[in-house]
């Protein structure tokens, strides 16, 4: 009865609404968590996985064997592999396509190769502009590897006690 | 001869009225454009975001390039609408929202029609604009809009019975329906305004405002995931814009009500107070009540910012079940006091 009474009094005074009008005020003079993105950006982890790249040895030499445990693995099945000999006898690969459209940037091919030859960079910003540029080739992929290796192998070197 | 001259007389006469109106009707309309500037900085403040900053300094060019885009777009009419209500229900809805701005007194002597009946006229006006939402969600021929019709339909004519109580009470208080002789008669001190005699109709007539002006938290018309925007998601380009435009200015003509009624008007606050009476004596009695007016309209803000949208079956359990028989209970009371000549409503 007490409460009832208490609880329908409280209701007729808004003293509910006027708590919640009080949070909402102290919260407009409140600090803004706003991150204003082309010109400050929210830190990345070294385990960041953005767009594709494949690494070479210091000597020049890529790393990427061929063994196809990435494409295997790839659950989007985003990856298709093609290889062939070379004139040194080694295993190469002839194909090495990657469609950005399938990809999850799930990181499984990163975490299957046991050379550490293809891997996720921090790149995020990057779109197309026209149809099929979305297939990342072998030379895009290797391309990006040679462009960014100081950050990958900075990122690897981070990671490595913790893998 | 006599025949041109009160021809002229008349375009004359005409020419100034219209003047008039556009000195009115021009600064509203900026009024509604940086109205809705100020709604997302606040509301984005209050939720701990900026808000629109990229147009021009601090984005303040920001309601510019929304009405221009607004004014660019396509108005698409749906193939099986009824054109002709189409197109005519934005105005049925934006007419009654500028024209009862004629009768609203920004001074003692600025108004543009000084009617004796003007709170019955403001009363009549605003009561027209739900013709609006109603032929417009009927011509357009979709269900949801249909459905958002009948829902802020219902809710505009549920709320309008406790604003109309409420008003009886301030002119009870009054004694007058003269928006200019209601603000006078207000005169004496910040104690004398009608907020604090009549506090229990000012919170239910700035409710009622709420909910008839749809605004959060009563906008069940637009629920997002249900039926959109309600009774226009079918209009688009300058025709969506008018409603816009309506819905604003109804809510500046409420809060312009509000502080008319119940906040002095343009009545100085520093009124019978010794030492800052005369200290703000030269501020024009206009600035109050622009200031009046953007307080209440920042608690429009306020609310919107901080509660989430009622339910539609507690909408109208709290306009049917609770305003009604408040006012009531509170106008008996009121009338009470007034014919047996005691305060604090009667001085």
């Amino acid at each position: 009865m007490i409460s009832e009474l208490t609880r329908s009094v409280k209701s007729l005074l808004l003293w509910e609404l006027v708590k919640g009008m009080r949070l909402t005020g102290k919260n407009m003079f409140a600090k803004k968590i706003t991150v204003q993105y082309p010109e400050e950006k929210t830190p990345q982890s070294v385990r960041f996985r953005g767009l594709h790249a494949l690494r070479r040895y210091p000597n020049g030499e890529e790393r990427c064997i061929g063994c196809k445990l990435c494409e295997a693995v790839c659950p989007a099945l985003a990856i298709t592999i093609e290889t062939a000999p070379r004139a040194d006898g080694t295993r190469r690969t002839t194909r090495y396509d990657i469609d950005l459209f399938k990809c999850i940037y799930c990181g499984f091919c990163e975490e299957s190769c046991p050379v550490d030859s293809i891997v996720e960079t921090r790149i995020f910003e990057y779109h197309f502009e026209n149809r099929g540029e979305n297939i990342m080739t072998k030379d895009k992929l290797l391309a990006i590897g040679d462009r960014c290796e100081a950050q990958i192998a900075a990122d690897r070197a981070a990671d490595a006690a913790y893998r | 001869m006599t025949e041109t001259g009160s021809l002229l007389d008349w375009m004359i006469t005409g020419s100034i009225i219209m003047f008039k109106v556009m000195i009115i009707v021009m600064p509203l309309m900026l009024a509604v454009a940086y109205l809705t500037y100020a709604e997302r900085k606040i509301i984005g403040y209050m939720q701990l975001r900026i808000g629109p900053n990229r147009v021009g300094p601090r984005g303040w060019l920001q309601p510019i390039a929304d009405a221009l885009k607004l004014l660019m777009k396509e108005i698409i009419v749906p193939a099986k609408s009824n054109n002709y209500l189409f197109v005519i229900a934005p105005m049925l809805s934006i007419a009654p929202a500028l024209a009862a701005w004629a009768v609203v007194p920004f001074g003692s002597e600025l108004v543009l029609a000084d009617v004796d009946a003007s709170l019955l006229y403001i009363l009549a006006l605003t009561s027209m604009g739900v013709y609006g939402v109603i032929v417009a969600g009927w011509a357009t021929n979709s269900k949801y809009a249909f459905l958002g019709t009948m829902r802020s339909a219902a809710q505009i004519v549920a709320y309008e019975i406790a604003m109309g109580f409420a008003l009886v009470g301030v002119l009870l208080a009054a004694g007058s329906i003269n928006l200019g002789e209601i603000v006078l008669a207000q005169s004496g001190s910040l104690l004398h305004w009608f907020w604090l005699p009549l506090f229990p109709l000012f919170i239910i007539y700035f409710i009622s405002g709420i909910a008839e002006t749809n605004r959060a938290p009563f906008d069940v018309a637009e629920g997002e995931s249900e039926i959109v925007a309600g009774f226009h998601v079918e209009y688009s380009g300058m025709a969506f814009a008018v409603f816009f435009l309506a819905e604003y200015a109804n809510m500046i003509l409420i809060a312009t009500l509000c502080s008319l009624l119940f906040l002095g008007g343009w009545l100085s606050p520093f009124e019978g107070i010794p030492l800052l009476q005369p200290m703000f004596q030269w501020v024009p009695g206009l600035v109050w009540l622009l200031a009046k007016t953007a307080m209440v309209l920042f608690f429009f803000l306020w609310l919107r910012a901080t509660f989430p949208r009622y339910r539609y079956d507690q909408i109208m359990r709290l306009g049917w079940k609770v305003f009604i028989p408040i006012t009531i209970f509170w106008l008996v009371l009121e009338g009470g006091a007034v014919m047996l000549e005691l305060g604090p409503w009667f001085d």
